[in-house]
């Protein structure tokens, strides 16, 4: 079995799962407590923060611990849209973005605020221009993902940030980095974001810890209340071990974003040009999106179908994004960018890693031409 | 003009500001040493603001503008409030020198502010810019006219006003405020000299930091600890206490003192009731020859006059004599309750109430005197074995870190602990 699904979670490093392992042995402790042991722990969350921050190039107070990278989005609108609804109730977002952020805007909708959301060019590109068109004098909020988690389409976070801030310097800019983290040059402040969510289990980290920054000077209405934990932005007993092993793959991802990025780049590039090949195939990402993700669709067979029959030939793939692969309806990103209903249900979405070699992929290829013709011979029996 | 002690008492909060004007405090009155004095202070305003990157400063004679472009004014007035030398700030709302866009956005500003029916009121306007068309006075009228007919519910009182809109027309803009918020005023830090502070984890000595700061005095905290009678905590603690301390100053000096053996000695010489005037007295001996080290000419203390046994008038006279260079007491006459006002205000109150022993709660004998004789303690200090190498000793063996707001700076000898965790990061 090859495992093809790092977007959606990466097998966690040998020693983050030792940091993990120990740390629960060790400092089992609340960090809250008053005694000798709570103040370790509470050592510890203070080393993970300043690591954290540093390989985001911010400040150690910038960094709020959550639960995950969808607490972290939700927090960031949510939080951002009660804090600061005397400002206005108008959020501009994307048709491309997460569950977690396309969701939470649509709750506020139903709480009466104004939500646009984005379209994207055919490519899955969002043109600045668009969101400044959008931007008003009342809107509280934009939020942008970086890499989409689907096509593995970037958006130029620079260029959007600028444009948001012309239009309206109040304007809270949200950028849910969680795709694009450790595989793409780029922090917070090289984005201009105010807020930027981050997920561990994405990067060979553990799960069940996320990473929100809130640049100084913003506050955020609390969504979970019940102690002055994380600046009292979120109440809750510490994560110790998650969090202390999160920021050490927090850490390594940024260290070797570039290293990892030279690897996974060409083996995109010929798992790209392999599937233009196939005349069966639709390929929905491009060069000009992240090295770590290829998204193809079989038009008018569901994706489903062709990751199973991957799966039997010992390929773990999955239909476009995890979060939404148990829905059997159409890719909510593939129609914004254009893509009809049937090209939208056959999505199958590859995710490289650092495990991955070139004979790996060859063995994939290997398996893509198998599924294929295998249902091409069986559709054709259907008829 | 309304009267405010924080960003947060403003009501309509101060969404409407596109810049800060801050004005100086009572530096301004010295003559020749000014210009120094605004440097000074000129200098911290400029590292707080370099953090909002879109804020810009412009400096005109007595008075600094916060340019805030698109920044957010409620964190950079807090932490603008912090810097001594300003006495206030000013949220404003510019608009250009046009009868017509001043008019417009005076509306706009007075529905930000939304007055409470039966608000007194008056238009201040100032013509510094002598072409605008329309005098001082006039404009009073132009602009006052048109608020009264939009808000029905404000009444003209020329006399003492509950708000008062002031309209300064200046060439490149009017300047259009009515909150005046309270800053922490005094002198820029370091205008009048170094001093040493002796730190405690308790409520007074932080305050009496900030007191001396406020004065132009730049402070260099000293904290005795007894490990590993007292907790590393109680050690975090002082540390903690002087981040905050630095937020006022942007950057503190702390020297971290080993107590334990001194304390000790005097632990074991049968005159329980003199321990406190031996220690404060071994202190006050050892802040002096840091003082002497680092070019402080002062000791500053948190002493309250009759507080504890230490503070007596009589306990003061005899542990002040252990040092020639000048004490320092801010707190003296101040009581329990205002200390604590100030502590809280500052910042540092939680912190000090945090529940470690610290040197001078340990070994408390039960009555500790409050007359305490100086020849009989000039003479047990004299037949202590080792006493002055001892005190020597202690400061050679201090541990001194420079800190910051933001910093995660931490004393040296701690870096051993945090290495060993360093596999897991």
């Amino acid at each position: 079995m090859i495992y093809w699904d790092y977007a959606a979670a990466a097998p966690p490093y040998e020693e983050v799962v030792r940091t993990v392992e120990q740390l629960m042995q060790l400092h089992y402790a609340n960090p809250s407590s008053l005694h000798r042991a709570g103040a370790d722990a509470a050592a510890l969350i203070r080393r993970a923060r300043e690591v954290c921050a540093s390989a985001l190039g911010v400040r150690t107070e910038e960094i709020t611990f959550t639960s995950g990278a969808t607490e972290s989005n939700n927090l960031a609108i949510k939080g951002a849209a009660l804090q600061y609804s005397g400002r206005g109730r108008h959020i501009v977002t994307t048709e491309l973005e997460h569950p977690s952020v396309y969701e939470s805007c649509l709750q506020l909708r139903e709480m009466g605020w104004e939500v646009d959301f984005v379209k994207p060019k055919p490519d899955g590109g969002i043109d600045p221009w668009d969101i400044a068109a959008a931007v008003r004098k009342d809107t509280v909020l934009v939020s942008v993902m970086h890499v989409n988690n689907e096509t593995g389409s970037v958006q130029p976070q620079r260029d959007i940030a600028r444009a948001v801030k012309e239009a309206n310097p109040r304007t809270l800019f949200h950028v849910d980095g969680v795709q694009g983290f450790g595989k793409l040059p780029g922090g917070p402040r090289d984005f201009g974001a105010d807020l930027y969510s981050l997920s561990p289990h994405k990067i060979r980290g553990p799960r069940g810890v996320g990473l929100l920054y809130v640049r100084e000077g913003v506050r955020l209405f609390p969504l979970i209340s019940g102690g002055s934990h994380e600046n009292g932005m979120r109440a809750g007993t510490e994560n110790l071990p998650a969090i202390v092993a999160g920021a050490k793959a927090v850490r390594l991802a940024s260290e070797r974003q570039r290293e990892l990025a030279g690897r996974l780049l060409p083996l995109r590039d010929r798992l790209l040009s392999f599937l233009r090949g196939i005349p069966e195939l639709v390929v929905n990402s491009t060069e000009a999106g992240a090295p770590h993700i290829v998204h193809f669709s079989y038009p008018g067979m569901k994706g489903e179908v062709l990751a199973r029959q991957l799966e039997q030939l010992g390929m773990l793939v999955s239909t476009r994004s995890a979060c939404s692969s148990r829905t059997a309806e159409p890719s909510r990103v593939l129609l914004a960018m254009g893509r009809d209903e049937a090209a939208a249900l056959g999505g199958i979405r590859i995710s490289l890693g650092d495990g991955h070699t070139e004979s790996d992929v060859a063995a994939l290829e290997t398996a893509i031409v198998k599924a294929v013709l295998a249902l091409k011979i069986a559709e054709g029996g259907m008829r | 003009m309304r009267q405010t002690d924080s960003a947060k008492g403003l009501k309509g909060g101060t969404e409407y500001a596109d810049m800060l004007l801050l004005r100086f405090g009572e530096f301004t009155l010295k003559g020749k040493n000014r210009s120094r004095f605004e440097k000074t202070m000129l200098r911290q305003v400029k590292e707080r603001v370099r953090l909002y990157p879109g804020a810009k400063l412009i400096t005109e004679y007595g008075r600094i503008y916060v340019e805030l472009g698109g920044e957010p004014a409620e964190p950079l007035i807090a932490t603008l409030a912090k810097v001594f030398g300003i006495a206030s700030i000013s949220p404003v709302k510019v608009a250009r020198s046009e009868l017509e866009d001043i008019v417009t956005n005076s509306l706009r500003f007075m529905e930000a502010i939304a007055p409470a029916p039966g608000t007194t009121f008056k238009v201040n306007a100032r013509r510094v810019w002598k072409d605008f068309p329309y005098g001082s006075q006039e404009m009073n009228r132009l602009v006052s006219g048109p608020l009264l007919k939009a808000f029905p519910a404000l009444t003209v009182d020329v006399r003492e006003p509950e708000l008062e809109l002031r309209v300064e027309v200046r060439e490149n803009g009017t300047y259009l405020f009515c909150d005046n918020i309270q800053a922490a005023g005094g002198f820029p830090l370091g205008t009048n000299g170094k001093a040493m502070l002796l730190l405690s984890g308790g409520i007074d000595s932080p305050v009496a930091a900030w007191s001396s700061m406020r004065r132009g005095l730049e402070v260099e905290c000293i904290h005795f600890f007894s490990y590993p009678y007292t907790s590393r905590e109680a050690r975090q603690k002082v540390v903690d206490l002087a981040r905050v301390l630095s937020g006022y100053s942007g950057r503190i000096r702390l020297h971290l003192v080993p107590f334990t053996e001194i304390q000790t000695s005097f632990a074991g010489i049968g005159q329980d009731n003199l321990m406190i005037t031996l220690m404060r007295r071994s202190m006050l001996r050892i802040a002096t020859m840091l003082a002497e080290r680092e070019g402080a000419l002062a000791i500053v203390t948190g002493d309250s006059l009759g507080q504890v046994a230490s503070q007596t008038l009589s306990s003061m006279n005899v542990i002040g004599r252990a040092t020639d260079l000048p004490i320092l007491r801010p707190l003296v006459m101040m009581d329990k309750g205002e200390i604590t006002e100030l502590a809280q205000t500052i910042g540092t109150y939680e912190l000090s109430i945090l529940p470690y022993e610290d040197c001078c709660t340990l070994f408390v004998p039960r009555s500790p005197t409050t007359n305490p004789n100086l020849r009989i303690v000039e003479r047990i200090e004299a037949t202590l074995p080792g006493y002055a190498q001892r005190l020597d000793e202690a400061v050679a063996q201090t541990v001194t870190v420079d800190l910051t707001p933001h910093g995660n700076e931490r004393p040296a000898d701690e870096e051993e602990a945090a290495v060993q965790q360093e596999e897991w990061f």
